[in-house]
């Protein structure tokens, strides 16, 4: 006979059945299972039959095959379950220390942990209150261009909708237009309205209730709008609106319907829905004009989404024959994949489709960093719970001596620890109501995007979260202490083989104040870089000067109150805010008219360059005063262009009324500019050109005030800002307050990396604590002897923490070199005007830290060192 | 009334039960019913309509003669009761009703 291995089913998986079943039943349902298991180890393998195995003897509990005695059981442990509970509060309460940094410690890395659930919560709860979410699916455009990817767009352009409509049947379709946007008149009264053009089937797709007026009808006339109902109440107050006229610029639209305001939590916001007939009748709606529509469908409820899909394309192969360089091809993206899900690229249309997004990448990253926080508060809540076990040997030796089973000292502790977790529950909650407003505060997206309101689901998961993390933290020292036999409990704690994970030990403690340094390192040199931007040397003076848009108001009324206002003492205009990211652009020929250059340009009046103090190497400010772009002939330059043409030969004097072409316009230099930087820190220097503002520009002023009271003064400006525009509301911003929002990426990521950083350095001290803790109590007979034969206090506390200073330098080695490369290599080459990273910022990171853990181990050590060894020694 | 009515998967287990003859027990009956429905069919689940078949009196069972086979343990084997057999032909007549109220042309239509 062929000798062949035999396997046997997972027999803890067998017990449990026999455990849990009725008798009468044991029999036919382990018979079943072995029968399916042999048949599985010949047809796919043992390891598999073994997991088919157990899930199917945990499939088989159920309520008629499991005894009934099981269930008293269950609740006899509930009540013991009470008594441990009594038993662990006591614990606490006893050793409030040790409990209280174990809180603190969880706390502070659970409310992370909380701040990540509740933001995950509010993406995912995106575009639910649909009634029909779950079937609805928006259309991605796939494109390629001359054989280029061009990537996904959320948008689609009206024929696709319309060709759907036709070839694909039992499907509702709506498209919507990007940004109807305008001032909406009401007698008198003007508001700001913003929303999207769209189809009356849109209200068939979405769940956005009517109160009055017919979803069915409403949107299908054009000139029809539908408000919401605080669109409506701001518009005409208190009076019925239904029926109503406003009117937009010059176009009169109809109120054909009032509906209730769209949900915080969806991603298409808008103030008002405008029939999409209104534009429709003057849109040639090509298959390659897909810039600004997104197209919704809605498939009838048995509809298979293949053949749907398998139609889409037929569609899109057929149109993409007619066009040469661009392919389009069509997807469907379900509507709950669109907030959490893929990035689409959306085209320059406005704020539109593509609404809040978060790539769940960016999810899984955030909840890596918290799964490292929250693990390492939990090695650090098994630690020092084993790092006490000198203390609490004798108390569980016994509990067993007197009869106690190993799961019952398991449960207890487990509770013990959940318990803890709890009550660590209940600080971070305190915690993340501190952090809520700071984390939602941080960008303006976020505001946005999140409002980390608590609901009952969250609640139930931050609960569920501290009873994981209860759990976790608590196993390690559940399964510790049950294994202590009641003999070796009342010998020797030294004897027992609680040195068995120490390399593992001193391993972590490398590892977390690695981690820790490389997060303060990078945040102080992260800090000083960020303000070595802020106060760089931009090439022209921001200081004291404040931008106001205009907002397509015309300046001259303005400049005129203004200029009365004695605090001002300079006002200019321009086109836009260079310094801050903003670029307007011009093409640049000279003599050669094959070699044309893109330039930065700028449309300032004659004020622009004394006020921002630019320095002129040659020539002089505007003569001109054209009143048209096409009047305007003279150009001021930057010496790039000089460089860049070879004008004037290195000579600035010698450009002057030198003609170079911009834009296809003839233009005379009529100045010479030294070089600034007109766009961020982190774009290189290149030719910049200044032209004559003009009345058909948009317009910033900027003025520049002189004044005691600042406060006073803006509201004045406000004020006169009223008597010219009554509608928009007073947008100003400093120069210097513009550059710092700039870079506001940059300060976020320091306050988070920040953030961390200081839930790394609780985290790691606490560790170290229980380290040093655990170290000197093990070794209090040690240092009695000594202290007997005549060691001093110093030598005591060398000896003490000589291996942690090791461990800690070891971490310096690895941390430092690592901070330092991580931003010469990867971040800072990226600014070419950066300044180098200092010593200094290293060195301040790694003395903050260090200090720490000096008084962590010192404070220990010290304790330890001058016991008496009498009291110790005396012990045995 | 419980027990009048016969879930679509229910009246599945039933048929199979009759179909085995004398060989219907649980692995059985679920091999079978993967090769003729094409769904995968989970033991538990075909495990708890026997025994809820069984409860309304649909099904009959007892245990078999020891094996060598499956450990040593005894097979369960079902039969199908007076009652059950009556719950499958009312279930099948009334399908067969329904059927011979569709018109021809409507299946044209569809």
């Amino acid at each position: 006979m062929k000798e062949q291995r035999q396997h046997h089913p997972p027999s803890w998986a067998q017990r449990f059945v026999e455990w849990y079943c009725k008798p009468g039943l044991v029999e036919d349902l382990t018979g079943d299972l072995n029968e399916c298991f042999e048949r599985n180890v010949q047809s796919i393998g043992p390891r598999r039959a073994k997991l088919i195995y157990i899930i199917d003897a945990i499939k088989f509990f159920r309520s008629y095959t499991v005894r009934s005695s099981i269930f008293v059981n269950l609740f006899m442990n509930r009540i013991m379950i009470g008594s441990y509970v009594k038993t662990s509060g006591r614990n606490i309460m006893r050793n409030k220390l040790f409990s209280f940094i174990n809180i603190l410690g969880l706390a502070i890395s659970m409310s992370v942990g909380l701040l990540l659930i509740a933001f995950v919560l509010d993406l995912r709860s995106y575009d639910r209150f649909h009634k029909n979410g779950e079937r609805i699916y928006r259309i991605t455009n796939v494109v390629t261009s001359n054989g280029d990817d061009n990537g996904k767009f959320a948008t689609t352009s009206t024929k696709t909708g319309k060709l759907i409509r036709e070839k694909v049947s039992g499907i509702e379709v709506a498209v919507m237009r990007n940004n109807f946007s305008g001032d909406a008149k009401v007698g008198d009264n003007v508001l700001p309205l913003r929303g999207f053009w769209a189809e009356p089937s849109l209200f068939r797709i979405f769940t956005f209730p009517m109160v009055e007026g017919n979803p069915a009808t409403a949107l299908k006339e054009p000139y029809s709008v539908v408000l919401t109902e605080t669109a409506a109440r701001k518009l005409f107050g208190n009076q019925a609106a239904l029926g109503k006229a406003i009117q937009v610029d010059t176009v009169i639209y109809q109120v054909t319907g009032i509906m209730k305001d769209v949900p915080f939590f969806s991603h298409i916001s808008f103030e008002a829905l405008v029939s999409l007939s209104t534009v429709e009748q003057n849109n040639t709606g090509e298959w390659t004009n897909m810039w600004s529509n997104a197209v919704y469908l809605l498939p009838s409820e048995n509809a298979d989404m293949a053949t749907i899909q398998s139609q889409l394309n037929a569609i899109a192969k057929e149109e993409n024959l007619a066009e040469e360089k661009t392919k389009i091809q069509l997807e469907l993206l379900p509507l709950y994949n669109i907030v959490v899900g893929e990035s689409l690229r959306q085209s320059e249309g406005g704020p539109g489709f593509a609404g809040p997004h978060m790539p769940p990448v960016v999810l899984w990253i955030l909840g890596g960093l918290a799964l490292v926080v929250i693990l390492s508060a939990c090695f650090n809540y098994t630690n020092l719970s084993i790092a006490r076990a000198t203390r609490r040997i004798k108390e569980i030796g016994l509990r067993k001596a007197i009869g106690a089973g190993k799961g019952q000292v398991r449960l207890q502790f487990l509770a013990e620890a959940v318990m803890i977790s709890l009550a660590a529950l209940l600080l971070s909650f305190l915690l993340f109501l501190v952090l809520r407003p700071l984390l939602i505060n941080m960008a303006p997206e976020m505001q946005q995007t999140v409002k980390l309101d608590l609901t009952p689901s969250m609640v139930a998961a931050f609960i569920l979260f501290s009873v994981t993390v209860g759990v976790i933290a608590g196993f390690m020292p559940a399964v510790f202490f049950s294994k202590i036999s009641p003999i070796n409990a009342f010998g020797s704690v030294a004897s027992m083989k609680m040195f068995k994970h120490l390399t593992l030990r001193r391993a972590l403690v490398v590892i977390q104040y690695t981690v820790t340094l490389i997060f303060i390192t990078t945040t102080a040199v992260g800090y000083v870089q960020y303000k070595n931007i802020l106060a760089f040397d931009l090439g022209f003076n921001t200081a004291n000067i404040l931008n106001i848009d205009m907002q397509d108001n015309k300046p001259d009324a303005l400049l005129k109150e203004l200029g009365e206002m004695p605090e001002i003492t300079g006002l200019s205009r321009s086109l836009i805010t260079t310094g801050v990211g903003n670029v307007w652009g011009g093409n640049m020929k000279y003599k050669d008219s094959r070699d044309s250059v893109l330039v930065m340009t700028n449309h300032v009046d004659e004020n622009y360059l004394p006020l921002h103090d630019y320095k002129l190497l040659a020539g002089g400010n505007f003569a001109a005063r054209p009143a048209t772009t096409a009047a305007s002939s003279e150009v001021i330059v930057n010496e790039q262009v000089l460089k860049r043409f070879n004008i004037g030969a290195g000579n600035p004097e010698k450009a002057i009324g030198e003609q170079i072409t911009l834009n296809g316009r003839k233009m005379t230099i009529v100045g010479v500019m030294q070089d600034f930087h007109y766009g961020k820190v982190e774009n290189l220097i290149g030719p910049v050109a200044f032209t004559f503002w003009t009345p058909k520009d948009r317009s910033i002023i900027s003025a520049k005030i002189k004044s005691a009271d600042m406060p006073a003064t803006l509201a004045k400006i406000e004020s006169v800002w009223k008597k010219i525009d009554r509608v928009h509301p007073f947008t100003a911003e400093f120069y210097d307050e513009a550059i710092e929002e700039a870079y506001s990426e940059f300060s976020t990521m320091i306050k988070i990396i920040g953030f961390l950083s200081f839930l790394a350095i609780s985290i790691a001290s606490m560790g170290l604590f229980g380290m040093v803790v655990f170290t000197t109590e093990t070794r209090l007979k040690e240092i009695g002897i000594r202290k007997v034969m005549g060691a001093s206090i110093g030598n005591l506390i060398y000896l003490l923490s000589r291996n942690f200073l090791f461990l800690l330098s070891v971490s310096a080695l690895i941390a430092l070199p690592a901070t330092y490369l991580f931003f010469k290599i990867v971040v800072l080459p990226n600014y070419p005007y950066h300044t180098p990273v200092q010593l200094t910022e290293l060195s301040a990171g790694l003395l903050v830290v260090l200090l720490i853990a000096f008084m962590m181990i010192g404070s220990q050590t010290l304790k330890a060192a001058r016991s008496n060894p009498v009291a110790v020694l005396k012990s045995e | 009334m419980k027990g009048t009515n016969l879930g679509e998967f229910e009246e599945l287990v039933l048929l199979t039960v009759a179909a085995l003859i004398n060989e219907a027990y649980s692995v059985a009956i679920c091999d079978e019913l993967s090769n003729h429905t094409g769904r995968s069919v989970k033991l538990g689940v075909v495990h708890a309509v026997l025994n809820r078949l069984e409860e309304k009196g649909l099904l009959k069972s007892e245990l078999g003669e020891a094996t060598n086979a499956r450990g040593g343990k005894r097979k369960r084997f079902y039969q199908v009761t007076m009652q059950g057999k009556t719950a499958l032909i009312n279930a099948k007549s009334m399908r067969d009703q329904l059927w011979a109220r569709i018109p021809t042309l409507a299946w044209k239509k569809m």
